[in-house]
């Protein structure tokens, strides 16, 4: 109640800008009428209607009226506005405008766990929806001047910190006092993945922030239901208050608004994005969810590739991505897909111009960009009665321009004018002087002048007495124009003559003087009107530029430009390990038909179906991997907490990882990517079939059941961390255990709390049980709903584990690495575990050095049900080569060695009814092998998910081509700009992080 | 007690190397020679540590020695012992423990210091090595720039000084790059650049000085200058690890600028200067045929063709794998080689003849030729992939090794515990 008070009389104060003011003034009241007719202009009112000439009456910061007569009522200042244009003004709705700095003191070197922070505020302090960016705005934080050069009149300013970032402010870009220039106090809530400023160690990792906005809201909805019966906290009661706001959600890759959009939906809440500016690489999944987009126009600078080696260090991706970022916003507009447009991701604000018409020219149409300034970002923020267009009523916000602002690269803005007062922006050449003019009087060197260039930017040139051209220095203000020159050295610096004049109709006159410093008179007559020079190969240059390459899916090398589909299909004579019964059936065929096998037997045929020879050739099923970390992005730990049970590798993939294709060409297709082992409860697993090309949500193994990651041993109590690294529980494997022991008992008692509520009477029902994601995962656990694969090397803890779980009544699913599993046989066979082990790693630290590569097959003897795994982005390329070890090492069969990475993985993972082996009614995921797949000369020839063929070795050579020719045009092309002048960055290879087990990172501050 | 079981069982492996030098006639098997070549059925005769005969007839009359133990090795492969040219074995024990690290020593220039002084005979990881037929093995200090002096040693051995088949075969050196990354964690462009710069003048600074030293000997010694004395000479080798494109041909230039024709280790860009390498008859170590390609956009199986790429570039090179008890898979590393366009023994060559070759020992190694060290194996199949590798004798120098390791012995203890050591 009181804040829509506070709204109204903001609102209010807006109307009468220059009327009534609270505070005292400082001399004599100097109220001025602020009545101005701007005439004879051409206005756009809006995107989409155009008045060709047209006069613009405003009073008092207001719009009287536009209108296509003549006639102005007395008490106007008459400004003519003979061939400008106006549009109405731009809103930037992603600033920091009037907000001071953020200091980022990096990280500390200690762990902190829970926020310093002074006051009742959230535990962590990435949360800060408390913030209001209108109690700390201020006009003397930032300069005007460079948004009001670009032709905003309104931006939306917000502090870029943290994750819930608070509240937003839209403010005109006047100069008025502060209080003055609020049009919304809060116009918007922020929020981003990243936690920015905070010291704090927790989120570590984007699925970490994930975890923790989840929690937030639901905590928030706790607050609300409980409101005076628990704790008093500002944060989470923000997040209340805010929850009609709009939420602009920052993200830093196009995938992120996918993942963003997820939690919109959990909540029922609708985000717009700020995006990231590579939108064009997914516009068919985007349509989808029909997202609304802020985008900045930072598009990449050209890069070095002078240099051959040098340049072979930039990819693909960053190549196309330079050729392709100029037609984001044209991609969202042809896919009518809204945008508004942001100044934010400029190095400076002032090249945003220059972005703008090369967006234009990269086919945004005008009327699309000039709806992305005003009127989307007006009805965006219900600011559309005030600003957004040119009505009656509305605010004075507009430019006046020279010409066509998104098109005519020599246009410029004149004045921007805000709440009816003009603030001047390129002043001096409102009159046009440019022209040629013949020197009808005096003897100065030259017989004409001509002044050509840009209205901001004049040059003059004469003409010698031998007929060749003279450089003439020039300057223009007021009128008036000074020149200096010589004509017998031609140097415009140190001229013998300096000369003065005045414009009086089509003739320069004034005075000046020569060599021998005697005073003349001289006047000329225009002759010529100025014309805009036609560069003779401009269209071509603008044609070259526009020919630009197709999006790929993924946006990466080995992407295509279709997104691939599945086939029917027969594999014909194969020799084909089925891991059914017979194992080995030679010269058969296979019929996939829709993502299935439908038909295994000699001489199928199906006329529609196409033919694949596979005489000499072996089929399986495709590798599972059971232990992977590629795929995913910022941070494969959250290891900031002994336990992390509510964050979610699902949350955090990458789909577009190259490693996805180069596994597929290892003939695997499915793999259970992990959280890392940097705590004892680690995240919640994701099981993805390699589906390459897919967006993060299609890799999902449909209906896969829901695993978590649990760690023992060195890594888990932070033995190979450093001195620094001694604080966090558990440090021994005693604490570890006590590490589940407790975390279950919580559960438990979670659990009988809820279910206790739930049987109270509605009177009865007083303060609610907490939502805790943590212990809903841990419940699952308990419940059979969620099982575990357990990072484990010695027999003790792996000992101490199935304890744990007889003694909370569920088994361990699978212990992961297992190492010294061999040692322990017999007890994991008893508890029911499975094991997924390395074929011969060990001696890397030394709770591996009782490791054998005996082990998967001991494990297998024993009948565990045993799989390798591959922990390694490279490793998993070649599984096939480390379930052969288990021949060597342990004389397992064939049959045998080459379940350990199909179907014993199939089955550990819950999804053995899916895949796994060759069988009528499994998916189609299958491999075909030049040789015995167990052999070191054993290479796939095509892996195949759901009947689509992912990786294809002829086609992979002729992609290999594709890449190396669209590189080599990119390169060329990139050349060919530099020639022009275009500025360019430095060719330096990107690190990309490749994720193990026990990697630690922090990337998500700023 | 169970320190007193593992003494026991180490002492066993090592006393079987101090048995005397065999006389042996293999004979009826697949022998690889080493050099490219292959003899179906054939004989091969050991005796003073020494290959004193081999011949491809089809029976053993050809070589007669009454005083010779024949092995009938009929269906088996005889293969030169493997040579693993670049490794930490004995330097390392556990990755993670500082405790048992040994190959980096404090400071960037440290030519003077000798890898075999930290060799480690009783490494757990060495048996295990040599089960799968590596028998020869450089080792290599890293860290810093100029890392030090490599030996090549025999896997087995009392101590450093019986087990060192060669001592200071050279001196690596780290090249300084001049690839430029970015990364949050990066250092800035410039930066990055004057930090190379400062390297270059360092280590030209360096290599000058003990050039001029070498050619007076002031009275003064310098350690670092004088280990350095036979890198001049060409006695030692310079071993130079540089993998960008660029690095390799500054490596091989500077080299040049003292009259040094070096060794390039790791060359992950070799492919890319062929024709540079091929001009000036540069040998290199290729490391890890089982890795990542460097750049998202190459070859996906680059790094598993690349030393085909070599092969039929015509430049010499071995294969090696980085890392200590990693040195177990070096035949499997060459057999991918082979699956990606080698020849297959070709493929071995680059493990065995070429490394000895690049390593300046291959008048005495790397190959069954008659006169070389009797440093070689059977195993039952197919010794470059894993399926059917199985190493069953082993020799070196004429002596025969034990093949068992702790994890061997493991396997058989718990077989046992379950009953089901048939």
């Amino acid at each position: 109640m009181k804040k829509t008070l506070l709204y109204c009389l903001f609102i209010l104060i807006g109307l009468r800008v220059t009327a009534q003011q609270t505070f005292p003034v400082n001399g004599v009241a100097d109220i001025k009428p602020n009545k101005f007719a701007l005439i004879d202009a051409c206005i756009y009112i809006d995107a989409h209607t155009r008045l060709a000439k047209a006069s613009l009456l405003i009073d008092g910061g207001k719009i009287v009226s536009i209108s296509e007569k003549a006639s102005i009522p007395a008490g106007y200042v008459v400004i003519n506005c003979l061939n400008k244009i106006i549009y109405p003004g731009f809103i930037d709705a992603y600033t920091s405008y009037g907000l001071s700095d953020t200091k980022n003191e990096g990280n500390a070197e200690d762990p902190i766990f829970i926020s310093n922070k002074d006051g009742a505020y959230h535990w962590n302090e990435a949360v800060r929806s408390e913030y209001n960016a209108i109690t700390n705005f201020s006009v003397k934080h930032s300069d005007p001047d460079v948004f009001r050069s670009q032709g905003f009149t309104v931006v939306n300013t917000l502090k870029k910190d943290g994750i819930f970032r608070g509240t937003s402010a839209l403010v005109s870009l006047g100069s008025e006092r502060d209080n003055l220039l609020i049009i919304s106090a809060n116009a918007a809530s922020a929020l981003s993945f990243r936690k920015g400023s905070s010291k704090q160690d927790y989120p570590s990792s984007l699925m970490g922030s994930i975890a923790l906005i989840r929690q937030s809201y639901y905590d928030a909805k706790w607050l609300k239901e409980n409101k005076g019966k628990v704790e008093f906290n500002q944060s989470l009661q923000a997040i209340n208050d805010q929850k009609s706001n709009i939420k602009i959600f920052e993200v830093t890759d196009v995938h992120d608004i996918f993942r963003a959009q997820k939690i919109a939906d959990e909540f029922n809440i609708n985000y717009i994005f700020k995006g990231a500016g590579n939108e064009y690489q997914r516009i068919p999944e985007l349509k989808k969810i029909n997202p609304i987009i802020i985008i900045g126009l930072n598009f990449p600078k050209i890069y070095d590739v002078e240099d051959y080696f040098d340049a072979g260090n930039i990819s693909l991706t960053e190549l196309k991505n330079w050729e392709l970022a100029p037609s984001n916003p044209a991609a969202l507009a042809q896919a009518n897909i809204k945008f508004l447009l942001s100044t934010s991701d400029l190095k400076k604000p002032s090249e945003f111009l220059n972005n703008l018409r090369k967006a234009v020219k990269y086919g945004l149409s005008e009327e699309s960009a000039l709806s992305a300034l005003t009127e989307t970002p007006a009805v965006v923020f219900g600011v559309n009665d005030q600003v957004g267009s040119l009505k009656k009523g509305m605010r004075a916000n507009f430019i006046i321009c020279s010409g066509n602002i998104f098109k005519e690269e020599s246009a410029t803005i004149l004045s921007t004018w805000i709440d009816g007062k003009s603030y001047a922006i390129n002043l001096a050449n409102e009159n046009d002087i440019r022209g040629t003019y013949q020197v009808t009087n005096g003897t100065i060197g030259t017989k004409e002048i001509t002044i050509k260039g840009k209205l901001t930017d004049l040059v003059a040139t004469g003409i010698k007495a031998d007929s060749t051209d003279l450089s003439i220095k020039l300057n223009y203000f007021e009128n008036q124009v000074s020149m200096i020159y010589d004509p017998s050295i031609d140097s415009a610096s140190i001229g013998k003559f300096r000369l003065n004049a005045s414009f009086v109709g089509n003739q320069m006159i004034g005075s000046g003087t020569g060599s021998d410093g005697k005073q003349f008179n001289w006047s000329a007559n225009k002759t010529k009107t100025f014309q805009e020079p036609i560069v003779a190969n401009e269209p071509i240059q603008k044609e070259k530029e526009l020919k630009l390459g197709p999006v790929y899916y993924p946006f990466t090398a080995y992407g295509t430009t279709n997104i691939l589909q599945a086939e029917k299909m027969i594999i014909k004579n194969a020799t084909i390990w089925t891991n059914e019964s017979p194992a080995v059936l030679t010269e058969t065929d296979v019929l996939i038909n829709n993502g299935k096998i439908v038909q295994i037997g000699k001489n199928i045929q199906a006329l529609d179906a196409k033919v694949i020879d596979a005489s000499g050739k072996y089929l399986t099923s495709g590798i599972i991997d059971e232990h992977s970390h590629i795929a995913i992005t910022r941070g494969v730990n959250e290891g900031t907490q002994s336990n992390t049970a509510e964050v979610r590798i699902g949350d955090a993939l990458d789909p577009d990882d190259i490693n996805i294709y180069r596994q597929l060409a290892g003939g695997v297709t499915t793999s259970q990517l992990l959280h890392g082992s940097a705590n004892p409860i680690g995240g919640q697993s994701a099981i993805i079939k390699l589906r390459w090309g897919k967006i993060a949500e299609e890799l999902k193994f449909e209906g896969a059941s829901p695993f978590i990651k649990f760690a023992l041993g060195e890594n888990v109590k932070q033995s190979n961390w450093g001195d620094r690294q001694q604080t966090r529980f558990p440090q021994t494997r005693m604490g570890v255990e006590q590490v589940y022991i407790d975390a279950f008992t919580r559960a438990k008692e979670y659990e009988s709390e809820k279910l206790n509520y739930a049987k109270l009477s509605a009177s009865a029902k007083t303060v609610s049980p907490r939502f805790d994601l943590e212990l809903e995962t841990m419940l699952e656990i308990l419940n059979k709903k969620r099982f575990i694969s357990c990072h484990s090397y010695v027999q003790s803890e792996i000992n101490m584990l199935m304890h744990v779980a007889d003694s909370f009544n569920f088994k361990v699913n699978t212990f992961t690495h297992i190492l010294e599993g061999y040692k322990v046989a017999d007890k994991m066979k008893a508890h029911g575990a499975n094991a997924s082990t390395f074929s011969d790693w060990w001696a890397y630290k030394f709770e591996v050095m009782d490791a054998i590569p005996y082990n998967a097959a001991i494990l297998t003897k024993v009948g565990v049900n045993t799989a390798i795994n591959s922990d390694d982005a490279e490793m998993a390329r070649r599984l096939n080569q480390e379930a052969a070890k288990a021949i060597k090492y342990g004389a397992l069969t064939e049959t045998e060695a080459w379940k350990l990475v199909t179907l014993n993985p199939a089955k550990m993972l819950h999804i053995d009814h899916r895949v796994g082996s060759i069988k009528v009614g499994k998916d189609a995921d299958v491999v075909l092998w030049n040789t015995n797949p167990l052999t070191i000369y054993a290479k796939p020839e095509k892996t195949i998910i759901d009947g689509v063929i992912y990786f294809d070795s002829e086609r992979d050579l002729e992609l290999r081509k594709q890449i190396a020719k669209e590189k080599e045009r990119l390169i060329q092309k990139m050349l060919d700009q530099k020639k022009l002048g275009m500025p360019s960055q430095k060719a330096t290879i990107k690190e990309k992080k490749l994720y193990h087990c026990d990697d630690m990172e922090n990337e998500m501050s700023n | 007690m169970k320190k007193s079981i593992l003494i026991f069982a180490l002492s066993i492996v090592n006393y079987a190397y101090a048995q005397q030098k065999e006389n042996i006639i293999f004979s009826g098997a697949t022998i690889h020679i080493g050099n490219g070549e292959l003899i179906e059925n054939g004989t091969i005769q050991i005796k003073n540590g020494i290959i004193v005969a081999i011949d491809n007839a089809q029976s053993t009359n050809a070589i007669i020695d009454p005083t010779a133990i024949v092995i009938n090795a009929k269906g088996k492969h005889i293969y030169p012992g493997l040579i693993a040219p670049y490794s930490r074995l004995g330097l390392e024990e556990v990755e993670a423990v500082r405790a048992t690290l040994d190959y980096r020593e404090v400071g960037e220039l440290n030519p003077n210091v000798r890898a075999l002084i930290s060799y480690n005979t009783d490494s757990k990881l060495i048996p295990t090595v040599r089960s799968n037929g590596v028998l020869t093995a450089m080792t290599v200090p890293e860290g810093g720039i100029v890392t030090g002096s490599s030996s090549l040693m025999k896997l087995a051995g009392w101590n450093w000084e019986d087990a060192v088949y060669k001592a200071d075969v050279g001196i690596h050196l780290n090249w300084p790059t001049m690839r430029i990354y970015s990364a949050s964690w990066a250092p800035s462009v410039e930066d990055q650049k004057s930090n190379t710069e400062k390297s270059y003048t360092e280590l030209r600074n360096l290599f000058n000085q003990a050039r001029a030293f070498n050619q007076t000997r002031p009275k003064v010694k310098n350690l670092k200058f004088a280990a350095m004395q036979d890198l001049f000479s060409g006695k030692k080798k310079l071993f130079i690890a540089a993998d960008y494109s660029k690095d390799i041909i500054a490596a091989v230039n500077f080299s040049k600028e003292f009259g040094i024709t070096p060794i390039i280790v790791g060359a992950r860009d070799a492919h890319l200067v062929l024709n540079f390498l091929k001009e000036n008859n540069i040998a290199i170590i290729l490391e890890n045929a089982h890795s990542l390609p460097s750049r998202e956009d190459d070859d996906i199986d680059l790094p598993y063709k690349k030393a085909s790429i070599l092969y039929n570039a015509g430049i010499p090179y071995c294969m090696a794998i980085n890392g200590s008890w990693q040195q177990r898979n070096l035949p499997f590393e060459a057999g991918t080689t082979a699956a990606y366009g080698v020849p297959r023994e070709m493929a071995l060559r680059s493990v065995t003849l070429s490394a000895a070759e690049i390593l300046g020992v291959a008048d005495n190694l790397g190959s069954l030729t008659k006169g070389k060290d009797a440093t070689l194996l059977i195993s039952t199949g197919d010794l470059l992939d894993m399926k059917s590798s199985s190493v069953e004798r082993a020799w070196i120098q004429g002596s025969e090794i034990k093949l068992k390791n702790s994890q061997n012995e493991l396997n058989e203890k718990y077989l046992k515990k379950y009953g089901i050591d048939q």
